[in-house]
């Protein structure tokens, strides 16, 4: 007995008769604009493009007008120019990456991280020297600004999620707007606070209080989408079993958000551990470490970035990159663990 | 044996001392972030309220910025006048070149991206935010600016009639026009992010039921994407005017500032108040500081207001949604 498999047709699948005008028209596309940039005096990498772009709006746009209408033309015309805006995003942050990457990885050893800038000019090859003052900086200061704003935070979500006091929507409208203070403006607050009012000079925690002020908004705004996802129902449970609003608050709520929290707390150094404006009026700048938050000048990544751009001469701007390469790998890699922490929480969920 | 019932709990809405504690801590801490606000107002107009009152609304539209000299007996002025317009144009330059792109990509990701290129591009998109703006800076001075200065060019070759693209002298580098690239690339993540999010709440009903009435993707979106979202757009788009405007040491890095204001886009003179107030910053006096923080304090109030118009109509269309 013969059997009969049944093959189901799919017939959303492309079919080649559907599929062969559109890359008969992706190959126009490309070898006209080839022979265009060959033959015209249009020329380079922008010529190229520019006629890419201009052939491949042509080519889509009077092959969909031939097989069906003006209106699939128009289709097709804003189908092109969607890809492109989306290429236009990949491409700055591939050319940002690729130019960090080579620029930085010409001086980078480990040794950059075991030496300061204190026995070195600024003009002296880049093996002798390094950043551990920079990177030991910013840590210190990424730590500071944390343990200030966290509480803060937090404090300001559950003020928002589970108190929903008289005044939650307008701090909810207030954080949101706080985020757009400009860095700078944090730093000058800061500057005149405390160096103006309280009198002191440069130091770390004049730094880590200008972060500080940037690191809560988004803390804050993490902290509480995170526990807005937390379910009704552990709060009501909480309350039926005859907790008081802090026990819930404090034995349930917290612990389930805990993960989320985290990410919270790493965002939100993600987003000031590369600030440079509010440092450029807080640390003072200095080539070696400084352990004393209150006393003295200080250094951080963004700062020795910004320092050895200024000064300008070819060995401080390969001192630049180098920062801006290690710098970014520290934002990497908080922005993995916030992403990882992420995950983990939706795991659990 | 009769059952002692125990005693009836005494039933009340007075919350307990614990309770009170608590909403007590965090009530404060919540009001602190008002607080603090409130403070930044404060310091700032307080340190430069002379300023403020000896210039009065000179500050905000005169050109010059000069300290004292006195022993010619000239005294010191103070006007943020051609800084403020240059921060608006390259503001405006930024939403130009970066809102079209930044709705573009989001489109791509909401309704054109197959699905294995999406969660890439998302995350492309969460990278580029949270690159520190120096980078962008170094990055837009040694990288850019020499393709922008050939792009400038050539605009100026073929457009140069029009007078934004007039040249009087040639000097393509540090310009509004390149500062204004780099601003829009620092923009698009977050317009890009709070436009996609605002498509997403577009109710998938009515989608299907343009299509299903013959519409193209591209008619869909006009006819129900768009006027769904518009709002959530143009909020996130005043968003990234926000940052644009407080945006410091990246426009530093690419721009030449100029106490001038002057129309053409492609000449390397410009203004910027968040620039302005770390150039001078290392070499002010007490008086020039005074100034900075007045000028700080028109800074802090500009991108607030931008702010909080901004959200107010991204939380109204994202409530409706």
């Amino acid at each position: 007995m013969a059997t009969i498999s049944v093959v189901p047709s799919k017939p959303w699948r492309p079919k080649l008769s559907r599929v062969w005008p559109d890359i008969l028209g992706a190959l126009f596309t490309a070898l006209s604009s080839v022979a265009i940039v060959a033959v015209t005096p249009l020329k380079g990498r922008l010529g190229f493009s520019i006629t890419l772009i201009v052939m491949a709006v042509i080519t889509s746009a009077s092959i969909s007008w031939l097989r069906r209408d003006r209106k699939a033309a128009l289709n097709s015309v804003s189908t092109v120019f969607v890809y492109v805006a989306a290429a236009f995003v990949i491409i700055p942050l591939a050319s940002l990456l690729f130019e960090i990457v080579s620029k930085g990885i010409v001086g980078f050893s480990f040794g950059i991280f075991t030496k300061d800038m204190s026995l070195t000019s600024a003009d002296s090859p880049l093996s002798e020297g390094g950043l551990l003052h920079a990177v030991i900086g910013t840590l210190y200061i990424v730590l500071l600004a944390t343990v200030i704003s966290t509480p803060v935070g937090f404090l300001a979500s559950l003020y928002i999620v589970e108190v929903q006091g008289r005044f939650a929507s307008l701090v909810r409208f207030f954080v949101q707007a706080m985020s757009g203070v400009p860095s700078i403006v944090a730093g000058l607050f800061i500057y005149a606070v405390w160096m103006i009012g309280l009198g002191n000079s440069y130091n770390v925690a004049a730094g880590a209080g200008a972060l500080a002020i940037l690191m809560i908004p988004t803390v804050a705004r993490t902290a509480e989408e995170v526990l807005k996802l937390i379910p009704n129902d552990l709060r009501e449970a909480g309350l039926a079993l005859g907790a008081t609003q802090w026990r819930t608050v404090a034995m349930i709520i917290l612990p389930a958000a805990k993960s989320g929290l985290v990410t919270a707390i790493i965002l939100g150094i993600a987003r000031v551990a590369g600030e440079t404006a509010p440092l450029l009026l807080t640390l003072g700048g200095a080539d070696a470490i400084n352990l004393n938050p209150f006393e003295g000048n200080s250094s951080a990544l963004p700062f020795y970035v910004w320092k050895n751009y200024s000064l300008g001469n070819p060995e401080s701007i390969q001192r630049a990159w180098l920062g801006v390469f290690v710098l970014m790998i520290m934002v990497f890699m908080f922005f993995s663990l916030a992403r990882y922490f992420g995950r983990a929480k939706g795991a659990n969920r | 044996m009769p059952k002692v019932l125990p005693e009836p709990r005494e039933i009340t809405t007075v919350p307990r001392i614990s309770d009170r504690i608590f909403r007590g801590i965090v009530t404060t801490g919540g009001l602190s972030t008002l607080a603090i606000l409130a403070l930044i107002a404060f310091f700032l107009v307080f340190n430069g309220f002379e300023v403020i009152r000896d210039e009065g609304l000179r500050f905000l539209t005169g050109f010059d910025w000069m300290d004292a000299i006195p022993d010619e007996g000239i005294a010191a002025t103070y006007g943020i006048g051609a800084m403020l317009y240059g921060t608006l144009v390259i503001g405006l330059l930024a939403i130009i070149f970066g809102v079209p792109i930044a709705v573009g990509a989001a489109l791509f990701l909401s309704y054109y991206a197959p699905e294995w290129i999406k969660r890439p591009m998302v995350v492309v998109i969460d990278v580029m935010a949270a690159i520190p703006s120096v980078v962008f800076g170094l990055w837009g001075y040694f990288i850019l600016m020499p393709h922008a200065e050939y792009w400038a060019k050539l605009i100026h070759k073929y457009l140069g009639f029009i007078p934004i693209f007039d040249m009087p002298a040639p000097a393509y580098s540090r310009s509004p026009f390149i500062a204004g690239l780099v601003l829009a690339i620092m923009i698009i993540p977050i317009v890009a992010s709070i436009s996609r999010e605002v498509f997403a709440q577009t109710p998938p009903d009515r989608i299907q039921a343009a299509y299903a009435l013959g519409a193209t993707k591209w008619a869909m979106i006009k006819a129900v994407v768009f006027p769904y979202g518009i709002g959530g757009v143009i909020g996130g788009a005043m968003l990234g005017l926000g940052r644009a405007l407080g945006e410091t040491v990246a426009v530093y890095t690419v721009l030449n500032l100029v106490y001038d204001i002057r129309i053409e886009i492609l000449l390397s003179a410009g203004g910027s108040v968040a620039s302005m107030i770390v150039n001078k910053f290392g070499e002010a006096d007490a008086i020039e500081l005074r100034a900075l923080m007045a000028a700080g304090f028109v800074l802090f109030v500009v991108t607030l207001i931008v702010n909080f118009i901004a959200n107010a109509i991204i939380n109204r269309t994202a409530r409706r949604g």
